[in-house]
Protein backbone atom coordinates (compact mmCIF):
# COMPACT_ATOMS: atom_id res chain seq x y z
CA UNK A 1 0.00 0.00 0.00
CA UNK A 2 1.04 3.83 -0.86
CA UNK A 3 -0.59 6.24 0.15
CA UNK A 4 -0.19 9.50 -1.65
CA UNK A 5 -0.89 11.49 2.27
CA UNK A 6 1.75 11.60 4.88
CA UNK A 7 0.40 11.13 8.37
CA UNK A 8 3.07 14.03 9.25
CA UNK A 9 1.20 16.68 7.28
CA UNK A 10 -2.32 16.13 8.43
CA UNK A 11 -3.90 17.48 12.01
CA UNK A 12 -7.49 16.45 13.41
CA UNK A 13 -9.64 19.03 11.38
CA UNK A 14 -7.64 18.62 7.87
CA UNK A 15 -10.57 18.91 5.24
CA UNK A 16 -10.42 16.66 2.54
CA UNK A 17 -11.57 18.19 -0.73
CA UNK A 18 -15.11 17.77 -1.60
CA UNK A 19 -17.36 15.89 -3.55
CA UNK A 20 -20.25 16.73 -5.52
CA UNK A 21 -22.14 13.13 -7.25
CA UNK A 22 -25.23 13.24 -9.08
CA UNK A 23 -27.24 10.00 -9.22
CA UNK A 24 -29.36 9.41 -12.33
CA UNK A 25 -31.54 6.40 -12.97
CA UNK A 26 -28.89 5.11 -15.48
CA UNK A 27 -26.61 5.02 -12.42
CA UNK A 28 -28.93 2.88 -10.09
CA UNK A 29 -29.52 0.70 -13.15
CA UNK A 30 -25.80 -0.18 -13.74
CA UNK A 31 -24.89 0.02 -10.49
CA UNK A 32 -27.99 -3.00 -9.67
CA UNK A 33 -26.39 -5.08 -13.19
CA UNK A 34 -22.83 -4.27 -11.29
CA UNK A 35 -23.65 -5.48 -7.75
CA UNK A 36 -26.45 -7.81 -8.67
CA UNK A 37 -28.79 -5.88 -6.05
CA UNK A 38 -31.97 -5.93 -8.42
CA UNK A 39 -34.44 -4.73 -5.74
CA UNK A 40 -37.32 -3.38 -7.76
CA UNK A 41 -37.31 -0.51 -5.10
CA UNK A 42 -33.90 0.65 -6.80
CA UNK A 43 -35.64 0.66 -10.61
CA UNK A 44 -39.40 0.83 -10.46
CA UNK A 45 -40.71 3.45 -9.45
CA UNK A 46 -44.40 1.80 -9.66
CA UNK A 47 -43.17 -0.53 -7.21
CA UNK A 48 -41.51 1.62 -5.50
CA UNK A 49 -44.39 3.93 -4.83
CA UNK A 50 -46.47 0.71 -4.01
CA UNK A 51 -44.36 0.15 -0.63
CA UNK A 52 -44.43 3.52 0.47
CA UNK A 53 -41.50 5.30 -1.16
CA UNK A 54 -41.85 9.05 -2.97
CA UNK A 55 -39.76 7.51 -6.21
CA UNK A 56 -37.03 5.16 -6.95
CA UNK A 57 -34.33 5.17 -3.89
CA UNK A 58 -30.65 4.64 -4.91
CA UNK A 59 -29.31 1.53 -3.30
CA UNK A 60 -27.53 2.53 -0.14
CA UNK A 61 -24.77 0.29 -1.03
CA UNK A 62 -24.06 2.86 -3.86
CA UNK A 63 -24.58 5.83 -1.68
CA UNK A 64 -21.90 4.39 0.39
CA UNK A 65 -19.93 3.62 -2.43
CA UNK A 66 -19.82 7.29 -3.62
CA UNK A 67 -19.31 8.70 -0.11
CA UNK A 68 -15.83 6.45 0.09
CA UNK A 69 -14.25 8.02 -2.87
CA UNK A 70 -14.24 11.03 -1.09
CA UNK A 71 -11.37 9.34 0.98
CA UNK A 72 -9.85 7.23 -1.34
CA UNK A 73 -9.65 9.94 -4.18
CA UNK A 74 -7.57 11.75 -1.27
CA UNK A 75 -5.63 8.96 -0.27
CA UNK A 76 -4.80 8.05 -3.58
CA UNK A 77 -4.38 4.11 -3.17
CA UNK A 78 -8.05 2.81 -2.11
CA UNK A 79 -6.07 -0.25 -0.54
CA UNK A 80 -5.26 2.23 1.99
CA UNK A 81 -8.49 1.93 4.00
CA UNK A 82 -8.15 -0.51 7.00
CA UNK A 83 -12.17 0.15 7.85
CA UNK A 84 -15.29 2.05 6.32
CA UNK A 85 -18.70 2.03 7.59
CA UNK A 86 -21.69 4.08 7.70
CA UNK A 87 -25.59 4.03 8.82
CA UNK A 88 -27.76 4.56 6.43
CA UNK A 89 -30.32 6.96 8.07
CA UNK A 90 -32.24 8.56 4.89
CA UNK A 91 -32.62 7.55 1.35
CA UNK A 92 -31.19 8.85 -1.56
CA UNK A 93 -34.28 9.81 -3.96
CA UNK A 94 -33.64 9.65 -7.57
CA UNK A 95 -36.50 11.09 -10.13
CA UNK A 96 -36.99 10.31 -13.39
CA UNK A 97 -35.94 13.51 -14.85
CA UNK A 98 -32.37 14.82 -16.22
CA UNK A 99 -30.82 16.17 -13.09
CA UNK A 100 -31.06 12.91 -10.96
CA UNK A 101 -30.33 13.63 -7.53
CA UNK A 102 -27.84 15.52 -6.18
CA UNK A 103 -25.31 13.99 -2.80
CA UNK A 104 -22.63 16.69 -1.49
CA UNK A 105 -20.03 14.56 0.31
CA UNK A 106 -17.43 16.08 2.57
CA UNK A 107 -14.99 14.78 4.81
CA UNK A 108 -12.21 15.74 8.28
CA UNK A 109 -9.87 13.81 9.80
CA UNK A 110 -11.51 13.22 12.99
CA UNK A 111 -8.54 11.47 14.68
CA UNK A 112 -4.51 10.89 14.64
CA UNK A 113 -3.57 7.14 15.74
CA UNK A 114 -0.69 5.31 16.15
CA UNK A 115 0.72 3.31 13.07
CA UNK A 116 -0.03 6.11 10.54
CA UNK A 117 -3.76 5.43 10.94
CA UNK A 118 -6.26 8.16 10.71
CA UNK A 119 -9.95 8.37 11.04
CA UNK A 120 -11.94 10.25 8.75
CA UNK A 121 -15.44 11.16 9.39
CA UNK A 122 -17.41 11.56 6.17
CA UNK A 123 -20.86 13.52 5.48
CA UNK A 124 -23.23 13.04 2.67
CA UNK A 125 -26.12 15.40 1.83
CA UNK A 126 -28.81 15.07 -0.45
CA UNK A 127 -32.15 17.40 -0.52
CA UNK A 128 -30.57 19.42 2.91
CA UNK A 129 -30.40 16.59 4.75
CA UNK A 130 -27.67 14.39 5.72
CA UNK A 131 -28.48 10.47 4.26
CA UNK A 132 -25.49 8.45 5.82
CA UNK A 133 -25.17 8.67 9.71
CA UNK A 134 -21.40 7.85 11.53
CA UNK A 135 -19.98 7.36 7.78
CA UNK A 136 -16.60 6.94 9.13
CA UNK A 137 -13.00 5.74 7.55
CA UNK A 138 -10.21 4.56 9.12
CA UNK A 139 -6.94 5.10 6.60
CA UNK A 140 -3.23 4.43 6.61
CA UNK A 141 -1.58 7.05 5.58
CA UNK A 142 2.10 7.07 4.09
CA UNK B 1 -43.07 -12.17 13.12
CA UNK B 2 -39.87 -11.63 15.94
CA UNK B 3 -37.10 -13.72 14.90
CA UNK B 4 -36.05 -16.93 16.36
CA UNK B 5 -33.21 -16.31 18.45
CA UNK B 6 -32.39 -19.38 18.69
CA UNK B 7 -30.34 -18.60 15.18
CA UNK B 8 -27.96 -16.15 17.47
CA UNK B 9 -24.34 -17.31 16.64
CA UNK B 10 -25.59 -19.77 14.13
CA UNK B 11 -22.94 -20.10 11.64
CA UNK B 12 -23.35 -20.41 7.54
CA UNK B 13 -20.67 -22.33 6.29
CA UNK B 14 -18.83 -20.91 2.92
CA UNK B 15 -20.43 -22.13 -0.72
CA UNK B 16 -19.00 -22.30 -3.53
CA UNK B 17 -16.06 -19.36 -4.23
CA UNK B 18 -16.33 -16.25 -6.04
CA UNK B 19 -13.97 -15.97 -8.15
CA UNK B 20 -12.85 -11.83 -8.35
CA UNK B 21 -11.94 -10.79 -12.10
CA UNK B 22 -10.35 -7.59 -13.45
CA UNK B 23 -13.26 -7.00 -15.93
CA UNK B 24 -15.94 -7.39 -12.84
CA UNK B 25 -13.87 -5.05 -10.83
CA UNK B 26 -13.96 -2.76 -13.54
CA UNK B 27 -17.64 -3.02 -14.39
CA UNK B 28 -18.10 -2.23 -10.81
CA UNK B 29 -15.93 0.89 -10.22
CA UNK B 30 -17.96 1.97 -13.22
CA UNK B 31 -20.94 1.76 -11.74
CA UNK B 32 -20.07 3.59 -9.16
CA UNK B 33 -18.37 6.36 -10.79
CA UNK B 34 -14.61 5.64 -9.95
CA UNK B 35 -12.19 5.92 -12.58
CA UNK B 36 -9.50 5.57 -9.64
CA UNK B 37 -6.73 3.58 -11.78
CA UNK B 38 -5.98 1.17 -9.12
CA UNK B 39 -9.19 -0.54 -9.95
CA UNK B 40 -8.61 -0.17 -14.02
CA UNK B 41 -4.91 -0.04 -14.79
CA UNK B 42 -2.76 -3.60 -13.80
CA UNK B 43 0.58 -1.52 -13.75
CA UNK B 44 -0.96 1.44 -11.99
CA UNK B 45 -2.03 -1.10 -9.38
CA UNK B 46 1.51 -3.17 -9.47
CA UNK B 47 2.95 0.11 -8.56
CA UNK B 48 1.34 1.18 -5.66
CA UNK B 49 2.63 -2.77 -4.44
CA UNK B 50 -0.67 -4.46 -5.23
CA UNK B 51 -0.94 -7.71 -7.21
CA UNK B 52 -3.61 -6.91 -9.54
CA UNK B 53 -5.82 -3.92 -9.98
CA UNK B 54 -7.91 -4.08 -6.79
CA UNK B 55 -11.87 -3.96 -5.86
CA UNK B 56 -13.11 -0.27 -4.51
CA UNK B 57 -13.90 -0.95 -0.59
CA UNK B 58 -17.33 -1.52 -0.68
CA UNK B 59 -17.08 -4.33 -3.54
CA UNK B 60 -16.79 -6.73 -0.82
CA UNK B 61 -20.52 -6.35 -0.09
CA UNK B 62 -20.82 -8.16 -3.60
CA UNK B 63 -19.02 -11.09 -2.45
CA UNK B 64 -20.49 -11.44 0.79
CA UNK B 65 -24.41 -10.83 -0.35
CA UNK B 66 -24.84 -14.19 -1.70
CA UNK B 67 -23.47 -15.97 1.82
CA UNK B 68 -25.70 -13.42 3.67
CA UNK B 69 -28.64 -14.24 1.60
CA UNK B 70 -28.67 -17.69 2.50
CA UNK B 71 -29.02 -16.83 6.04
CA UNK B 72 -31.68 -14.27 5.80
CA UNK B 73 -33.68 -16.68 3.36
CA UNK B 74 -33.51 -18.92 6.05
CA UNK B 75 -36.31 -20.29 6.95
CA UNK B 76 -35.75 -21.14 10.21
CA UNK B 77 -34.96 -17.61 11.18
CA UNK B 78 -38.53 -15.89 10.33
CA UNK B 79 -37.21 -12.87 8.94
CA UNK B 80 -39.71 -10.91 6.64
CA UNK B 81 -38.05 -10.00 3.50
CA UNK B 82 -40.93 -8.24 2.38
CA UNK B 83 -39.47 -5.53 4.84
CA UNK B 84 -35.88 -5.32 4.43
CA UNK B 85 -34.01 -2.85 4.65
CA UNK B 86 -30.30 -2.05 4.94
CA UNK B 87 -29.63 -0.55 8.18
CA UNK B 88 -25.86 -0.05 8.67
CA UNK B 89 -22.84 -1.49 6.81
CA UNK B 90 -19.18 -1.98 7.69
CA UNK B 91 -16.02 -3.56 6.54
CA UNK B 92 -12.56 -4.32 8.56
CA UNK B 93 -9.52 -4.70 5.89
CA UNK B 94 -6.83 -7.25 6.42
CA UNK B 95 -5.74 -6.10 2.29
CA UNK B 96 -7.69 -5.05 -0.53
CA UNK B 97 -10.10 -7.81 -2.32
CA UNK B 98 -7.79 -7.53 -5.35
CA UNK B 99 -8.40 -9.81 -9.07
CA UNK B 100 -7.71 -13.10 -8.94
CA UNK B 101 -8.90 -13.66 -5.76
CA UNK B 102 -10.75 -16.88 -4.88
CA UNK B 103 -13.19 -15.61 -1.68
CA UNK B 104 -15.15 -18.11 0.18
CA UNK B 105 -17.37 -16.09 2.55
CA UNK B 106 -18.31 -17.75 6.32
CA UNK B 107 -21.68 -16.06 7.51
CA UNK B 108 -22.31 -15.77 11.52
CA UNK B 109 -25.65 -14.40 12.67
CA UNK B 110 -24.20 -12.13 15.22
CA UNK B 111 -27.13 -10.28 16.88
CA UNK B 112 -30.58 -10.42 16.76
CA UNK B 113 -32.76 -7.75 18.39
CA UNK B 114 -35.96 -5.64 18.57
CA UNK B 115 -36.32 -2.13 18.36
CA UNK B 116 -39.06 -0.15 18.21
CA UNK B 117 -41.03 -2.50 16.77
CA UNK B 118 -38.72 -3.62 14.12
CA UNK B 119 -36.32 -6.82 13.91
CA UNK B 120 -33.01 -6.30 13.75
CA UNK B 121 -30.59 -8.66 12.49
CA UNK B 122 -26.49 -8.45 12.37
CA UNK B 123 -24.66 -10.33 10.35
CA UNK B 124 -20.79 -11.03 10.31
CA UNK B 125 -19.06 -12.33 6.56
CA UNK B 126 -15.91 -13.50 7.35
CA UNK B 127 -14.36 -13.24 3.83
CA UNK B 128 -10.68 -15.32 3.16
CA UNK B 129 -9.67 -16.66 0.21
CA UNK B 130 -9.43 -20.44 -0.35
CA UNK B 131 -6.40 -20.49 1.37
CA UNK B 132 -7.35 -19.47 4.07
CA UNK B 133 -5.97 -15.78 4.42
CA UNK B 134 -8.31 -13.16 5.61
CA UNK B 135 -9.11 -10.53 3.38
CA UNK B 136 -12.26 -8.45 4.79
CA UNK B 137 -14.75 -8.98 7.73
CA UNK B 138 -18.39 -7.19 6.95
CA UNK B 139 -20.65 -6.68 9.22
CA UNK B 140 -24.42 -5.87 7.53
CA UNK B 141 -27.49 -4.60 10.13
CA UNK B 142 -30.97 -5.65 8.22
CA UNK B 143 -33.87 -3.99 9.46
CA UNK B 144 -37.42 -5.86 9.04
CA UNK B 145 -39.54 -2.85 9.32
CA UNK B 146 -42.61 -3.02 12.09
CA UNK B 147 -42.14 -6.89 12.32
CA UNK B 148 -40.93 -7.08 15.89
CA UNK B 149 -42.66 -9.18 18.71
CA UNK B 150 -43.48 -6.79 21.80
CA UNK B 151 -40.43 -7.74 24.23
CA UNK B 152 -36.54 -7.96 22.79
Amino acid sequence: MSASVAWADVEVGTELPALTVRLQRVNLVMYAGASGDFNPIHWNQRFAQSVGLPDVIAHGMLTMASAGRVVTDWVGDPGAVVEYGVRFTRPVVVPDDDRGATVEITAVVAEKRDDDLVRVDVTAVFDGATVLGRAQAVVRLA
Amino acid sequence: MALNLDHLGKVYPAGPAYEVGREKIREFAIAIGDMNPAYHDVEHARSLGHRDVIAPPTFAFVVSMRAAAVAMFDPGLGLDYSRVVHGEQRFAYARPVTAGDSLVVVTTIENIRVAAGNDILTTRADISTVDGEPVVTAWSVTVARGTGGESA
